[in-house]
């Protein structure tokens, strides 16, 4: 058994545990920032996906990857320009906004995707080489699995204290999270209500397409139909088990991450555990947690409810 | 220059009503300056206006001799006026520096430093006695404790005047002494403080000069010293009494409604006030008035009769039932016709029709309905019939309840609670926001039905209506009732007094001494 | 006078929202035509076409509309009750689970017995699965949307589980289960269009969710939750027994979307069965102003949508996606037209400068 255990967990599994949470870590922390503001982001998967298609398209075009991640985060925080718009403007059902923007995400880019390059052919770019860290990137079994990833995946790990540290550090962050909890009190300081919204599903926009970026540039170094296959939703999972905190957020896509490469090893080891109850499992969690911690897993108080200045 | 703060002519006005008629007062430098009215007076939309929250229609307000125009709470608080809500603006998640400090970062510093705010939070509260923890979590504090956050958070911002919005209905005696202390402390320094309230003895125990709001007029302004709790009541609360209607002198039969030592333990301490043992009872051919400044109990005791809230001590019984375990249907069922507060959140579905309205409470039963299935034939006769009778217009059963005027979504309710003849009528506040003519047919309506023999429990902070309409007057205060008296023996002087705080044995005191 | 008059034009342009919705997504979707290089004007005549224009390409519209039917009239009932059902993939698998299950079991079963056996079954699973959601959002205040989001997935592993295992068919090579009997098939009523008796099925209970909402006390209630609760609570209505109901329901409709599509099209259960009816049917809700009447005339409109793209796809060439951009499309434009209204009133209302007054 403990020999198992040995072959099951090399520094392989958990080097791609890390990167498979590399893309939900990116879309929960932009998740956070808008749910945090107050508005609800179920879209994030449509975001995520229209920025994986983005980016190829600019990666393609341009013949530059870092150039492909940026467009891809303009596609992003374009779809979460249509969301912000018909949460906070108009002041429409946030949940059917996010819903909307999943169907047109992935329709639009499949729709683009047969247009420019056909039914048949796929776009090829180049991805980005690995970068070993110097010296972190030599240590026996952490090195493999923390310091021989490609940018993105630091980048990624870098982006979660950086989250935190805006939220809980800085008067913005404190104001934007005011936003969420009590619109109206921070109205009656001088906080904008509307304009920290937009900004904050903007960015939720942005990181979700960087995410999608992640995978199509990134991994696969091209753009195939549905790529995201829900993992919008699990990010959305991820934040919610995290408790809209950043690095609780990490260690549940870390977890996550983790699940779902473990779905991969297992048939590769004879293992009886069934896939499906692997790919259950991270939601089977979260419901549960979610259950047991009836009143106090508290999103912020004013999530999903439109401000109105009266 | 002695005056700090000049109100002129500021008029404002809603839906054609004016809450602000033309008011002008002064407030000084180095004073507390009481605001004394019922409600409905025009005091908090008076400081809503001071504070940017709302525009005036009319009048100007002269800051420090200069003419200002507030666009939001933002420019009244840069301009030094802090002002504590009566329903607080804290983040309950926060702790009581993140809410402090809210919104004062800026680009050039961006970075949240707690620890000079705690110590400046510290400083504050040592110079002013105001005993906060500025770690402690907002959600976890006492109300006491969070008025005191509030108040920091005026101060810290370099408050030049204070507006408090009855800062003592959620205090207790010795909070209530605390906050005086603060106050005093305050003003010593050379700032001001507007203090409203309903409580006359606070009017006299902390303020130096007093203005009395009536009507959305200033009746008077006038120094303390000079007044006594008598002239205050008096000024704050007599009026004509304009409607005549006719009341014939009745014998009360058996008692209906049973209350006794009632307590109701709401959660929500900010917004709700504990029942401390009620006891009363009403009987047939009666109705009894609860008269009350709104917010010292009266929805409690409404709901804990009608069965919305559960009361942790105590007995309700209707006749003769005792109604503890029975919820809002079981009270229904019971004959108990009930005139919610609020119309449009309690008395109405306002997205549906007459029809669908008049049938809220009865329809699961035959003849409304059969086996599940609604009886539309004998729904419409029922609503064509209470249409008429009671004069709902526009007479279309399948008018929205939303597109009706208020005078009508009333009698829409009363339709629907009276017609059944109910031995127990439970109204509060039924002729809120209505107009003469509806605040006569539903007078008319409930002497009606006291004649034919129901018991009517009338709870309203108008007090013209409770003295035209009842045969004994209570007084609800802090949660407690005080006082009953037939009407035919109560004064108004005495009532007012009543309901604003001071006990039966301590009116008639005179002029207080200082 | 005047100022009547523009009152009740602007009345009758909102109502007729949907419609704008439609026309308005057809034009954004006529411009990404064009950018293909192809014209707008053509493709939606072959779209008509094949929609609508010949025998199977109707027969298909049809077929598509009623999973679509089930699965909108799914998300308009618990809307109803104030009440957002994100869950209808879940809720959709679990009924085809157990009215698949059912059938697998009983195999012997005469049809008339069978089918009607396996539909309720159905109907149970997914309404078993909606409930749960239902009675953490009634009693505890738990957000339906994130409960019935997990339990999309947690439904669909499920499944999934079961057909990699139990359900397996026989040959054990592909995840699905081995055909249902016949017995349980949903008879072909129009065989030259392939139409199966679905449709009239669909239409059955579109009518009997009309008859539901509007003239029964259940009805009510749900209604009256949905629109007020706190003044339903003062009316007596029993607020969590309603929502935990409309969740139910809601379930069992999605169900019932899952039991048309394996009963009527595919006749077994496989991985994958659903190309997202759950979620469609939130479209289609919306589209229909969760009214049966709206719902059932959205469900054909993106039924023909489908149908005729995929005739569009054929002969223009043009991607069968596009039917998804519209139909994203028209959900946007549809939030949009249903709060401007709203908004509107507010702003107007805001000038009038009625503030909410705080009484003293």
């Amino acid at each position: 058994m403990l020999q198992g255990l040995i072959e099951f967990f090399t520094a392989a599994f958990f080097a791609a545990g890390v990167r498979l949470a590399t893309p939900l870590i990116f879309s929960a922390i932009g998740g956070i920032f808008s749910e945090r503001s107050g508005v609800v982001n179920i879209g994030l998967e449509g975001m995520m996906l229209t920025g994986a298609f983005a980016g190829v398209v600019g990666a393609f075009y341009t013949g530059n990857a870092w150039l492909g991640v940026l467009i891809a985060m303009a596609g992003g925080a374009l779809m979460a320009l249509i969301h912000a718009f018909l949460s906070v403007t108009i002041r429409g059902d946030q949940i059917v906004s996010g819903a909307a923007i999943n169907i047109l995400g992935l329709g639009l880019t499949t729709y683009s995707l047969r247009i420019i390059w056909g039914l048949q052919d796929k776009p090829r770019v180049a991805g980005f080489a690995v970068w070993k860290i110097p010296v972190l990137g030599d240590i026996p079994f952490i090195g493999e699995v923390l310091f021989q990833h490609i940018p993105l995946v630091y980048l990624a790990f870098i982006l979660v204290p950086v989250a935190h540290f805006v939220l809980f550090r800085t008067s913005w962050g404190l104001s934007l999270r005011s936003v969420g909890e009590h619109p109206k009190a921070a109205d009656t300081l001088g906080i904008s209500v509307l304009r920290t919204r937009y900004i904050c599903v903007l960015i939720s926009g942005a990181l979700a397409g960087l995410g999608g970026a992640f995978l199509s540039i990134g991994q696969l170094h091209t753009f195939l139909e549905n790529m995201s296959a829900g993992r919008g939703f699990i990010a959305l999972a991820a934040l919610i088990f995290g408790k809209w905190m950043p690095v609780r957020t990490l260690a549940a896509c870390l977890l996550f991450g983790s699940a779902q490469a473990a779905i991969v090893r297992i048939p590769a080891l004879n293992y009886s555990v069934s896939p499906q109850l692997l790919s259950m499992f991270p939601y089977l969690l979260t419901l549960l947690t979610f259950v047991g911690l009836v009143g106090k897993t508290t999103p912020p108080a004013a999530v999903g409810t439109p401000y109105v200045k009266e | 220059m002695d005056t700090l703060l000049g109100l002129e002519n500021i008029t404002k006005a809603f839906d054609g009503l004016a809450a602000n008629d033309r008011i002008s007062l002064d407030i000084r430098r180095a004073e507390i300056h009481a605001l004394l009215g019922e409600n409905g007076a025009g005091k908090t939309t008076l400081m809503n206006v001071l504070y940017g929250l709302y525009h005036p229609d009319g009048g100007q307000i002269r800051l420090r001799g200069e003419v200002v125009r507030f666009s939001s709470p933002k420019d009244a608080i840069r301009n030094g006026i802090g002002m504590v809500h009566q329903h607080f603006m804290l983040i309950p998640a926060f702790t009581v520096a993140e809410n402090i400090v809210l919104g004062l970062g800026s680009v050039s510093r961006p970075l949240l430093d707690l620890d000079s705010a705690e110590e400046k939070i510290q400083r504050l509260s040592r110079d002013y006695g105001l005993d906060v923890d500025p770690s402690a979590q907002v959600c976890n504090l006492s109300v006491g404790a969070q008025q005191r956050v509030e108040i920091i958070k005026a101060l810290y911002r370099g408050a030049d005047l204070l507006i408090l919005d009855e800062p003592t209905s959620v205090l207790t005696p010795q909070e209530v002494d605390d906050l005086f202390g603060v106050l005093r402390r305050f003003v010593d320094e050379g700032h001001s403080v507007i203090f409203i309230t309903h409580k006359l003895d606070e009017v006299m125990q902390i303020s130096d000069r007093v203005s009395v709001l009536r009507d959305g007029k200033v009746v008077a302004t006038v120094n303390t010293a000079d007044t006594t709790k008598e002239e205050l009541a008096r000024m704050m609360v007599g009026r004509e009494i304009i409607f005549r209607v006719d009341k014939e002198p009745m014998t009360p039969g058996e008692t209906v409604l049973e209350v006794r030592g009632l307590e109701v333990d709401t959660e929500d301490e900010r917004c709700s006030v504990d029942l401390q043992g009620i006891s009363l009872s009403v009987r047939r051919h009666e109705i009894l008035g609860i008269a009350g400044v709104g917010g010292n109990g009266q929805s409690e005791l409404a709901g804990a009769v009608v069965g919305l809230f559960k009361p942790t001590a105590g007995k309700i019984t209707i006749l003769g039932q005792d109604i503890a375990d029975r919820r809002t249907r079981g009270v229904v069922k019971l004959n108990v016709g009930r005139i919610p507060e609020d119309r449009q959140a309690q008395g109405l579905v306002p997205d549906f029709t007459i029809t669908e309205n008049l049938i809220s409470t009865h329809f699961f039963e035959p003849p409304l309905s059969r086996r599940t299935f609604l009886n539309f034939p004998v729904i419409g006769k029922l609503v064509s019939r209470l249409i008429g009778e009671y004069d709902i217009r526009p007479p279309r059963p399948t008018l929205l309840a939303k597109q009706m005027s208020g005078g009508n979504q009333q009698k829409l309710i009363l339709a629907r609670e009276l017609y059944r003849n109910p031995e127990l009528i439970v109204a509060v506040q039924p002729t809120r926001g209505l107009d003469v003519g509806a605040t006569e047919y539903i007078y008319k309506e409930l002497l009606r039905h006291r004649e034919r023999g129901a018991a009517v429990l009338l709870i309203s902070t108008e007090l013209e209506e409770i003295l035209t309409l009842s045969d004994r007057i209570a007084v609800m205060f802090g949660g407690e009732a005080l006082g009953t008296r037939e009407a035919g023996e109560a004064t108004i002087e005495e009532i007012g007094l009543l309901m604003a705080g001071v006990r039966p044995e301590q009116q008639g005191e005179g002029v207080k001494s200082p | 006078m005047r100022r009547e008059w523009s009152e009740a034009i602007v009345s009758a342009v909102f109502s007729l929202a949907p419609v704008w919705a439609v026309l308005g997504a057809l034009l954004l979707g006529g411009v990404f035509i064009a950018a293909a290089g192809i014209n707008p004007l053509d493709a939606y005549g072959v779209l008509l076409q094949g929609a609508f224009g010949s025998l199977s390409g109707f027969g298909l519209t049809i077929q598509k509309t009623v999973p679509l039917l089930f699965a909108g009239l799914g998300v308009a009932f618990a809307f109803r009750c104030g009440l957002f059902n994100i869950g209808g993939e879940g809720q959709l698998y679990m009924g085809a689970l157990l009215g698949g299950w059912l059938a697998l079991s009983f195999t012997d079963l005469p049809a008339p017995i069978l089918l009607p056996a396996v539909l309720v079954a159905s109907f149970i699973g997914g309404g078993i699965w909606g409930a749960i959601p239902g009675l953490l959002r009634a009693k505890w205040n738990m957000s339906e949307i994130i409960t019935t989001i997990l339990m999309n997935y947690i439904g669909f592993w499920f499944v999934s589980l079961m057909l990699h295992g139990p359900l397996q068919e026989s040959r054990g090579y592909y995840p699905q289960s081995e055909i249902l009997p016949q017995a349980s098939w949903l008879p072909i009523i129009w065989p030259a269009a392939r139409v199966h008796v679905g449709i009239f099925l669909a239409l059955l209970v579109a009518a009997a969710v009309y008859v539901v909402m509007w003239r029964t006390t259940i009805g009510y209630q749900i209604r009256a939750v949905g629109s007020n609760p706190q003044a339903a609570e003062y009316s007596g209505i029993p607020v969590v027994r309603s929502m935990v109901l409309a969740m139910f329901v809601s379930g069992g409709l999605m169900g019932l979307a899952g039991a048309a599509e394996i009963l009527g099209v595919q006749h077994r259960l496989s991985d994958f069965f659903s190309p997202g009816y759950g979620f469609d049917g939130i479209a289609v809700a919306l589209l229909g102003y969760t009214h049966p009447v709206g719902v059932t005339l959205a469900a054909v409109f993106f039924g023909g949508l489908r149908a005729g793209f995929n005739a569009v796809q054929r002969t223009e060439g043009l991607p069968l996606a596009l039917a998804q951009v519209v139909q994203g499309l028209t959900l946007i434009l549809v939030v949009a037209s249903v709060s401007l209204p709203r908004l509107r009133a507010h702003l107007l209302r805001r000038k009038e400068a009625t503030g909410a007054a705080r009484s003293d």
